[in-house]
């Protein structure tokens, strides 16, 4: 019998639509599959078995109804713990939400249900998504399918692992500063940060308002495609989001899987493909450069000068807008209220709650933040930060005068073993190097498994102009139809 | 030369309503200098005449139609608060409290 957890989000939906399986087995193959791998992984920080089988029941009535259902109608997805899902726990991978259950529905989530996807669950993350490893989660690591000695990535390591472990054919993430292609390239799956814009931030709990950028995550570029397409698109709830459809990414990834690249330009961006990287992953990414030019795609070197200061930059704009982001969380509304007896003010109480409810990577960004806007310091550091932004912004824009779209490795090493680089917060910074630019311009890119370094996965980055969403999935999927896609040792 | 000294960050702890511990702070004095030294790369960047980017959407203005739609019942909107009563938020008391700290 068919292992209904090894297919893909696109096969699953066409058995289902076709009735061969129904999507109550499709769904519980994957809860038997989350009950026997997620004790070793930890994915998941909430498994929602009744109401998923409940959706799936709903599926395969308004199935036997002759009801259309969409593409992806009765396919399993996991949610990163970033977005709200009404009645069910949302935590952020923190301690000052544990417990809490939102009354509403990110739009995100309203969407997957509206399509007939199956939520399992809600998935592990750095607390407030700040972080490069899932090791920041007050809730414990989650633990990388390749190697369960090694980091899945982060901030949505949960997402990237429950891809990788066959726990969930899609998942979703957000990206603020590379927190979807950075998991997806350490565990080997396809992670796509859309357009800031063209995806809605309603109900995702905010981090930096100005980077925040929900996508798709999958084991394969069609899959991301399909769950992109169904999640995109304008919300007039977010005042942000850009009132245009989205690019036909599936048509795209179905151009690209064709394998002809011809007449597309690609620019290696010169400054990630010096001595920031790995030998291995540098390898890699050298190797899937000569396959793309193979498929007729002509290759470029750009420079982007001030691609150098981004990740300083960016290390003073998200902090900063995280520092007033989560003033929220001050024990008034929800989640954790400590110290209130009866004796103790409203600042003393809001203190020692938010002193018990935050990890110490979010009290570090929460006061860099409060440093940087701060008179006397502001014009130096965050204004400045805002300037470089510009000058990033410029340099992508002058590079796709050039070319079609720019290329580098996502990350600059493959997952590093679990408590590596959380001594040192500015070292597990790093992991974002390459993935950082791309949330300052506002862009899309996607990361797509190139290759292995060390028995561990390397990801490949590209990067598209603002919603052309579309260019990125075809050289992903033209990628991907050449070197394939890894499949991890079996847990 | 430190970017920060210990007395700073109590002082960014307090403005963030962060109630640190001592050992937090010789621990976050520490680790925020040498983040605050590192970001601080931005000023090496010729940038004087360069406009800001707050944002990398250009939409000003998002306006809709004041129409009523539906919405949470205080029911709902008080499901996830510590404390609650007569249908409102309940917070500790905020008088009484040293108007010059």
């Amino acid at each position: 019998m068919t292992d209904l957890t090894r297919l893909t989000a696109a096969e699953i939906a066409g058995l289902v639509a076709t009735g061969e399986t129904s999507a109550v087995e499709v769904t519980q193959a994957h809860l038997d599959r989350i009950a026997a791998v997620d004790e070793q992984v930890h994915a998941f920080l909430h498994v929602d078995t009744e109401g998923a089988l409940a959706a799936a029941r709903s599926v395969d009535e308004r199935r036997a109804a002759g009801e259309d259902l969409g593409p992806l109608a009765g396919v399993p997805v996991a949610v990163k713990d970033v977005l709200t899902t009404k009645g069910v726990p949302t935590t952020v991978g923190s301690k000052i939400l544990e417990g809490w259950r939102p009354p509403y529905d990110s739009t995100i989530v309203e969407r997957l249900r509206a399509a007939g996807t199956v939520m399992l669950g809600k998935t592990n993350m750095d607390e407030f998504a700040m972080g490069s490893s899932t090791e920041y989660s007050a809730y414990g690591p989650t633990r990388n399918p390749w190697d369960l000695e090694r980091i899945p990535g982060g901030s949505g390591g949960g997402s990237a692992a429950a891809l990788a472990a066959y726990e969930a054919p899609l998942s979703i993430g957000s990206d603020t500063g590379g927190s979807i292609r950075q998991p997806g390239a350490v565990t080997g799956t396809v992670g796509a940060k859309p357009t800031y814009g063209g995806t809605s931030r309603y109900g995702l709990v905010a981090f930096s308002s100005s980077l925040d950028t929900p996508g798709p995550c999958a084991r394969n570029v069609l899959d991301a495609a399909l769950l992109h397409q169904v999640i995109g698109g304008h919300d007039p709830r977010d005042s942000t989001s850009i009132p245009a459809p989205v690019p036909d990414v599936v048509a795209a990834a179905k151009l690209g899987a064709s394998g002809d690249l011809t007449g597309v330009r690609l620019g290696v961006v010169t400054e990630f493909t010096g001595e920031g990287a790995e030998p291995g992953v540098m390898a890699a990414f050298r190797e899937s450069v000569e396959a793309l030019a193979k498929l007729g795609a002509e290759i470029v070197d750009v420079s982007c000068p001030h691609f150098q200061y981004a990740l300083p930059a960016y290390y003073l704009i998200a902090p900063s807008e995280c520092s007033s982001n989560l003033a929220r969380f001050d024990g008034v509304r929800f989640g954790l209220r400590v110290g209130d007896d009866g004796n103790r003010s409203l600042e003393e109480v809001m203190s020692l709650t938010r002193e018990a409810g935050f990890g110490p990577e979010v009290k570090r960004r929460i006061m860099i933040g409060t440093y940087a806007l701060s008179s006397g310091y502001y014009d130096a550091y965050y204004g400045q930060a805002q300037k470089v932004r510009t000058l990033i912004t410029r340099d992508f824009t002058a590079a796709f005068e050039r070319v079609d779209a720019l290329i580098s490795p996502t990350t600059p090493f493959v997952a590093f073993p679990i408590g590596a680089r959380t001594a040192d917060p500015y070292q597990m910074y790093l992991a974002d190097l390459f993935t950082i630019p791309t949330n300052l311009y506002g862009g899309p890119a996607i990361s797509v498994p190139c290759g292995l370094s060390e028995g561990l996965p390397v990801g490949f980055q590209i990067m598209a102009p603002t919603m052309a969403d579309d260019r990125m999935y075809r050289v992903a999927a033209a990628l991907e139809s050449t070197v394939g896609t890894f499949t991890p040792p079996a847990l | 030369m430190a970017a920060i000294s210990r007395e700073e960050v109590a002082h960014l702890a307090r403005l963030s309503r962060l109630a640190v511990t001592e050992e937090e702070l010789d621990t976050f004095a520490g680790q925020l200098d040498v983040i605050l030294q590192s970001v601080a790369q931005v000023g090496e960047v010729a940038a004087a005449d360069i406009p800001p980017t707050s944002h990398s959407v250009p939409l000003t203005n998002v306006l809709r139609e004041d129409v009523v739609t539906p919405c949470l019942t205080p029911q709902e909107a008080l499901s996830g608060a510590p404390d609650a009563e007569e249908q409102r938020f309940r917070v500790p008391r905020i008088l009484d409290e040293d108007v010059a700290s």
